[in-house]
Order: structure tokens, then sequence, then C-alpha cells
């Protein structure tokens, strides 16, 4: 039986990579005692995918990977024997069951939202001595930032330089991007996820500093996922939490 | 959350940060305002290997048992890592909490190996702590050495306060304790070392003087004070099946190098081959109780949800519940989520079974560890394995579908001759032609034969610590040799010879049986940059000769020199048990090829006896 895990990677944990979070969780299945399926052969391995891998240093409230188990308890149950097992930073949100039918997660990612805060590095040195000009700029970058928003999604091309493995060439991302605002002093962005389409947070950060003037520097900005979505029947995005229903 | 060390920007530029960030499974979390004794505890390379080590999984879990004390950890930071501290003077840290190593009341570090001297000192001096011990305040931690290297701890004595010599279970008790009274009453740190070297398998460096002859060997060795013991006598758990053990051990989130639940299901080794050190410290051998063990087994793979295990001691075929234990294992454990990662073991029926069971035929392989090429050096150095029992093991095996086969050799053996040296690619060719006598059909393709040789180094408490040491020379030659031997056997091409580096064997000559002397050679050493001389990538034989040179120091002093028995050796000033009358006695047989019984054969009188426990009592209560 098929289920899906949605869980929260925050904090320290956000330095552990993708692979490492794999093993973390099918240690973790093992120690919860839940009744997870193996694979055949000298070699078996817990019957698990992953949705949509995080990058190094960003932090989420909407992960989710799916594994097959011969037994099931409740959501509730599934959620607290998981989280009995959880080191800081890491929780399990919650559990679905999927149809019989259902696609891996991986293969129906189609979006996902997220945060991203503006940081003010200097105001976190531990010796207090607060670099004015800094600081000040820290403000007016902000603020520049944050104003360019509107503005940026009223342009028929918004152009970055995308790295891939062999080249680097000019594209336009504007159609990855789905919603894009300012919410709270912070960039609320939904962005396309997955095989056919994917947008990483960052490069909308970087063609809004090139749109400001500013240099583009990646520790100044902490990157948040909210949720992961997938296309529903009538071509809309929901949750990957939408493909099944809850075990009483 | 705890605050980390490192910046961001830092912990994202470095390779894996993961190393630098605690917060593993099972890491233990104490509020520092209810503790009294904070203890850091080092293994002094990278994170993947000190998370491996079983000894700081015992220990930290059996201080952190304590209330009153608390037990972090901090590992070697790599060299990028490294790099950046220096720059930006960032000193070094605890996984726990983060905090400075500096603020702790111990630092305690273990030596595995002697080629991570040099990472020492970087952990000392990126702690922020005085390397030279003579140097350090009571705002500093009581810097404590301890495992296989601190039975010679005199190269890098100058740089430790305490040695604990012996098994680490039985005394930091007692060492907190009253290390915690004197502090509440003021005492100075040197009236802390001094009592500190008062308790039993203590040994305090600068409590004692060592003066040399004019050749440069030790004319007396002596305590400063009336009250500091003559001689240091190890210490040993002899309730082992009381001894703690780690039932929650730390789980990492990166991979390891042992990822992985261990037993430990036996200490010591009953076999006596006379080049091995932890066959004599480690004397008498004692097994666990294989109850205990299956009780470990089950609640430490549920702690820990690895899915693997292994067992570990230096002997597993030697361990009489073996057979019991591995089918527990197999039928109860395994359980189709849990591998059984095998050690190397007697190759017979039960062990093949054993195999067959747990790994894929047609990918593992069979190891033999004869040491020696010929029947006369396995005599010498008292390595029990015939050529009739690899054969009679081969053949068994071969049948049952095997036909790979490793062999482990050492190379440099004391009155080793070139037929000896020869008797290597013989050894295989004989098996060779032995795989090839089974009928086509009945065999699994070609035979393939991995033989790979070691640099023989000396090691203190063995019968051969007396024994001269091949200059790194003379054992290339020796290796190039048995290398054309192998292309002239008939099989040659079932068979591939390999062997290892001469400059890192050579060094560790020199630091395994070195004095006081090397200390300032080893400081020299860090200085010019050296770091993880361990790791091939990183090791600079250039430093080391330059750092010998401007020392006055001549390597073939501790490596090539023959000792007189009654010469003091660096360490004879600790007592394991195993007295220095049954090792000149050893060292005597091996000149004369004479075999000595292991311990369960017939007791030879090693003096081992005295701690009163273990293979020395079996079977007389």
């Amino acid at each position: 039986m098929k289920v899906r895990i949605k869980y929260t990677k925050s904090g320290t944990m956000k330095y552990i990579g993708h692979l490492d979070v794999m093993r973390y969780f099918q240690k973790a299945t093992k120690r919860a005692g839940l009744d997870i399926a193996y694979s055949k052969g000298f070699s078996p391995h817990q019957l698990m995918s992953f949705a949509a891998p995080l990058a190094l240093g960003v932090t989420s409230e909407g992960e989710y990977f799916d594994a097959e188990f011969n037994t099931l308890v409740s959501s509730d149950e599934f959620v607290r024997r998981y989280n009995e097992q959880m080191v800081d930073g890491m929780a399990v949100n919650d559990v679905i069951l999927l149809p019989d039918n259902a696609k891996n997660s991986m293969s129906i990612v189609a979006g996902s939202d997220y945060y991203v805060t503006i940081l003010d590095r200097n105001s976190n040195t531990e010796d207090g001595c607060s670099d004015d000009e800094n600081n000040l700029g820290y403000s007016e970058r902000k603020t520049k930032l944050l104003s360019l928003v509107p503005h940026l999604l009223k342009k028929e091309t918004i152009e970055v330089l995308r790295k891939t493995k062999k080249n680097e060439k000019v594209e336009d991302i504007k159609p990855g991007i789905f919603k894009l605002a300012v919410v709270e002093d912070k960039i609320y962005m939904f962005l396309a996820t997955g095989s056919e389409y994917n947008l990483k947070p960052e490069s909308v950060v970087e063609a809004l500093c090139k749109e400001a003037g500013i240099e583009y520097n990646k520790f100044d900005y902490h990157v948040h996922r909210l949720e992961t979505y997938m296309k529903n029947e009538a071509g809309e995005l929901v949750s990957l939490l939408e493909s099944g229903t809850r075990i009483e | 959350m705890t605050k980390l060390a490192l910046s961001d920007e830092i912990l994202m530029e470095i390779e894996k940060p993961a190393r630098y960030i605690g917060n593993e499974v099972n890491m233990v979390k104490k509020d520092l305002e209810s503790v009294d004794i904070r203890y850091c505890m080092c293994f002094p390379d990278v994170y993947e290997i000190g998370m491996s080590h079983l000894g700081i999984q015992i220990l930290y879990d059996m201080f952190n048992k304590r209330e009153d004390t608390y037990c972090e950890r901090v590992y070697s930071p790599w060299p990028d890592l490294d790099k950046i501290m220096r720059e930006q003077d960032i000193p070094l840290f605890s996984l726990e909490t983060q905090t400075p190593i500096k603020d702790f009341d111990f630092l305690g570090i273990t030596l595995q190996y002697e080629m991570c001297y040099t990472n020492v000192l970087q952990i000392l001096e990126l702690g922020k702590i005085p390397v030279w011990a003579k140097d350090r305040t009571l705002d500093d931690p009581i810097v404590f050495g301890g495992g296989p290297c601190s039975y010679n701890p005199e190269p890098i004595a100058e740089f430790f306060d305490v040695f604990y010599i012996g098994e680490g279970e039985t005394r930091y008790d007692e060492v907190f304790d009253v290390y915690k009274d004197m502090r509440e009453k003021g005492a100075t740190r040197e009236d802390i070392l001094h009592t500190i070297s008062q308790i039993p398998g203590m040994y305090v460096p600068s409590m004692y003087l060592v003066t040399y002859k004019e050749d440069g060997t030790i004319a007396s060795f002596e305590p400063k004070y009336d009250d500091v013991p003559r001689t240091i006598i190890k210490e040993i758990v002899l309730d082992f099946d009381s001894a703690p053990y780690p039932e929650k051990p730390l789980v990492p989130h990166m991979k390891v190098t042992q990822d992985r639940v261990t037993l430990e299901i036996m200490r010591g080794c009953i076999r006596g081959c006379r080049f091995c050190q932890a066959g004599m410290i480690y004397r008498p051998t004692r097994q666990k109780n294989v109850e205990l063990l299956k009780k470990y087994a089950r609640e430490m793979i549920a702690n820990t949800g690895h899915e693997e295990i292994s067992l570990s001691s230096l002997s597993s075929s030697d361990y009489e519940c073996l057979k019991e234990f591995t089918y527990f294992l197999i039928d109860e454990i395994s359980n189709n989520d849990v591998n059984i990662s095998l050690p190397s073991l007697r190759i017979d029926a039960f062990s093949l079974d054993v195999m067959k069971k747990v790994q894929d035929v047609k990918k593992s392989s069979l190891t033999f560890a004869p040491e020696a090429g010929t029947q006369r050096l396995r005599d010498i150095i008292n390595k029990g394995l015939t050529e009739e029992v690899i054969l009679n093991g081969a053949m068994q095996a071969f049948q049952g579908g095997w036909n790979k086969v490793k062999f482990y050799f050492m190379l440099g053996l004391p009155f080793e001759t070139e037929e000896d040296a020869e008797g290597i690619p013989k050894l295989c060719q004989t098996v060779a032609e032995a795989y090839y006598s089974i009928p086509k059909e009945e065999r699994n393709g070609k035979v393939a034969i991995t033989a790979s040789a070691s640099f023989f180094v000396p090691k203190p408490f063995t019968p051969f610590q007396w024994a001269p040491m091949l200059d790194p020379q003379t054992y290339r030659d020796r290796a190039h040799h048995v290398k054309d031997t192998f292309r002239e056997q008939t099989n040659a091409k079932s068979m591939k010879f390999t062997y290892h580096e001469t400059d890192v064997s050579a060094l560790e000559g020199v630091l395994a049986r070195g004095d006081r002397k090397l200390n300032q050679v080893i400081y020299d050493v860090y200085k010019s940059g050296a770091i993880f001389d361990a790791w091939t990538e990183w090791f600079d034989n250039e430093k080391w000769m330059a750092a010998f040179e401007k020392n006055d120091i001549d390597m073939n002093f501790y490596t090539t020199r023959e000792r007189e028995v009654t010469e003091i050796l660096p360490w004879d000033f600790i007592d394991i048990g195993v007295s220095k009358k049954f090792l000149a006695e050893e060292w005597n047989r091996a000149k004369q090829g004479i075999v000595t019984p292991n311990c369960r054969e017939k007791c030879s009188g090693c003096g081992a006896a005295k701690f009163g426990g273990g293979v020395c009592f079996e079977g007389k209560n």
C-alpha cells in the first residue's frame, strides 16, 4: 500500500543534503517500527521515493516522499510515530494513503511556492560593532528589491543567465513564474518545479537584483519552500496531499 | 535551536557542512547550567572516520550517564575549513553546543594510529589551547590521550597532560570526582595533575624525568616525586558483561565509513602472533555473553534504524559462541531488512554456509591472512595458519562456487629471506592450481587471486619490539622481486599483487617506537604545514625529512637499529600484564622458529593472568 508523507526540513538540517535526507528517513522509518516494504535480492532497500529535491541551504515545510508499506496505521499514528524519531529541524506533518494507480510524487510535481527573506547579515555579527554603511545598505537594498516586485511581472520577458552543466545561456524565466508578491517584508513566489520546467527561486531573486542594479549574493537571501504542488484533472495546481485521503 | 559556530556563508562554501553541525540522532542534550564537568571527546581525523569509531561511542554514552557531566565531541576540521578558521580566527568548537573546546574541563583525544599526531596539534592550536602541556593554565582543559598509541606515548608526551593507559571503562569516575573536588577547593593545575597521577592507569608525563646515554638510548626514567608511581599498570575491564555498552549509539546524517551497528563480541586475542600489538595489549581475552549480545543486537537495531550489523573482535572465529550468535543474527535479526556484515573468518564448513546465506557468492571473496609466504616464516611470526589449512578451506569454497581469493601478507618481517618472499607468489600459484584441478564444468569460470603486502612495522609490547625494520629501499627492492616472481608463475594471469607505500610505513616505524626527542620533530612538521598525514593526498614526506634534519635526528636510530633486550625502552614504565620476560622469550623462540601454542591450547605464562580474569580462568570457576 502506497503512502505519501509530507515533512518539514528546517533549522540546521538545511545543511543536510538530499541523499542524506533519504537515508535519514530510511533509518527513521525503521526506528519508528513502521512496516515498510523492501525490494528483493541480496541488498534489499526500502521502497521509498522522494518528490522534489531541495537544494542545500533551503528550508521547507512542504516536502514529500512516497513509500510502500505492508501494513498501515492511521495517519495520526504515522505522524506521531515518525515525530518521536525526529531530530531538531525535522518533522512529519501529514500522511495520506494513495490509490493503487497513483503516479509517484516525483513524476507529478509541477510547482512550489516560497518565501524569500532578505537578510541583514551584518546585524548577526556577535562582536556588536555594526557597520553603519552596510546596515543602511541593507534597508535600502530591501526597500528597492521589494518595490520592484510588482514591476518585474509587468515586463514582457525576464532574462537571466542560467547555468547548466555544459554551458550558460540567457533565458526568459517569465513562463516559470506563476505568482510573485510582497508579503510582510518577504517575497512570495510561486514557481514551476519538476521535470517539465524547473525554476529556482534564486533565479528570480537574481532577476530582481539585476532590475535593481544590485549585485546578487546568494548569502543575502534565505529561501523557504511552503508547499509542493501538482496539477489536478482540471489543470489547477493543488497540494500533493490531494492525491489521496487520510487514514482514519 | 542551537546557534551554529560557523556562519551560513562558511557552511555553504565548504565541503560537507554536515560534518560540523551536530544534531545527529541520539545526540545527548544537556543544560550547561546543570553540569559540573564538561568533557570534549576528540577523534583527530575527519568526521566520517571519527564517527565510525566504537570506543568513542562507548565513552560518550558512559560519561553522559553521569548527571554532573556533559560529554560532547569534536573532530578534525578538513583542510578547507582549517584554512578558513585560521584566516577568520574562529576557535575550534564542539558539535553538541557549538562552543569553543577551550571552555571545557577536559579534552580527551583518542590515538588510534601514529599518523594522526599532526592532527592532534591542529586540534589544540585551532582550539586555542597551548600546544605544549607546560604552557597550559587552569583556564585550559586538561588534555587526555588514550587508545592504542598511548601504549608508547613518549613521542607526543609533551603535548598531553595525562595519558589514560588501558581500557577507558574503569577509571574515569575517579578522575572526575577528584577533579571536581579539587577545583571546588581551588587547587592549582599542578596539584590536580599530581593527584591524578596517583590514580591507577594514569600517566602524567610532566611528573617524570628522562635522561639519555651518549648513544641516544635511555639512561633513566624516573618519577619526580616519591608518591608518583614508577610503573603504570594498564587498566582492564574484567567483568566484560557488566561493562557499559552504548545501546543508543549516535547515528550520523552523512554517510560515514562504518554506517552500521557494531557489536563487540570479544576483546583480546588468544593467538599471540609475534608482530601483533593488539594481541598483546588487550590480554587476557574476554568474551561477551551471547545472550547479552542478542539483546544488544535487537535494541541497537531498533534504536538506530541501521540496516547493517557487524561484529568486532580481533579474531572472531575464536569467539566460542560464534556459531550460535551468527545463526541468531541471520534467523532473527536480518529479517530481510538488516545486512549481516561478516568479519573475516577461518574458512570452514560453518563460515562457508554463513557466507552463502548473507552474501552473493559471485561477488564475495575468500580472505586469508597468512602474513608470510613460507611455513618457516609463519612459524617465526607464530601465525598458526598452514598451507594445508589454506588449501582445504580454498577447495571447499571453490567447490561451493567461489572463485575469488584475497591474501594479506607482510614484507620485511624479521629473519625474512628471499625464499620467504618468493613463497608469496608460490602460495598463490598452489591455490590457483588447486582451483584448476576441479573439473571445468564444476567450477565457476576463472580464479581471481589478489595478494597484497604491507610493510612490517615493529610495535611496542610485541616480541618484535627489539627487531630492526628494513630500510625503505630494501623493502621496495623486495616488493619488486615479489612482483617479478608473480609474473613467472604459470597462472600469473589469474593473480594480482599490490604493495603499500614505504614512506609512511617508515615514519610509523619511527613514531611507534619513538621517545620524547620526537616531540619537537612533530611540532616542527606541524608548523611547516603538515596535517592529515594519514591521507595520501595530504601526506608530504618532505616536511618530515626536513624536520628530522633540523633536529639532527636520524630515523635509523628508531627503525633499522636492532635493540638489545637489556635496553631501557621508552615504554618500559607501562605494565601491560604480559611481562617483558615473556616477550623476550618469544623473541628468542622466533629466532629459533618455535611456535607457541594459543591461550586455549596451553597457557604459556605470559603474565596477563595476574589481572584475574578472561581466558586465563576459562573453565576454572
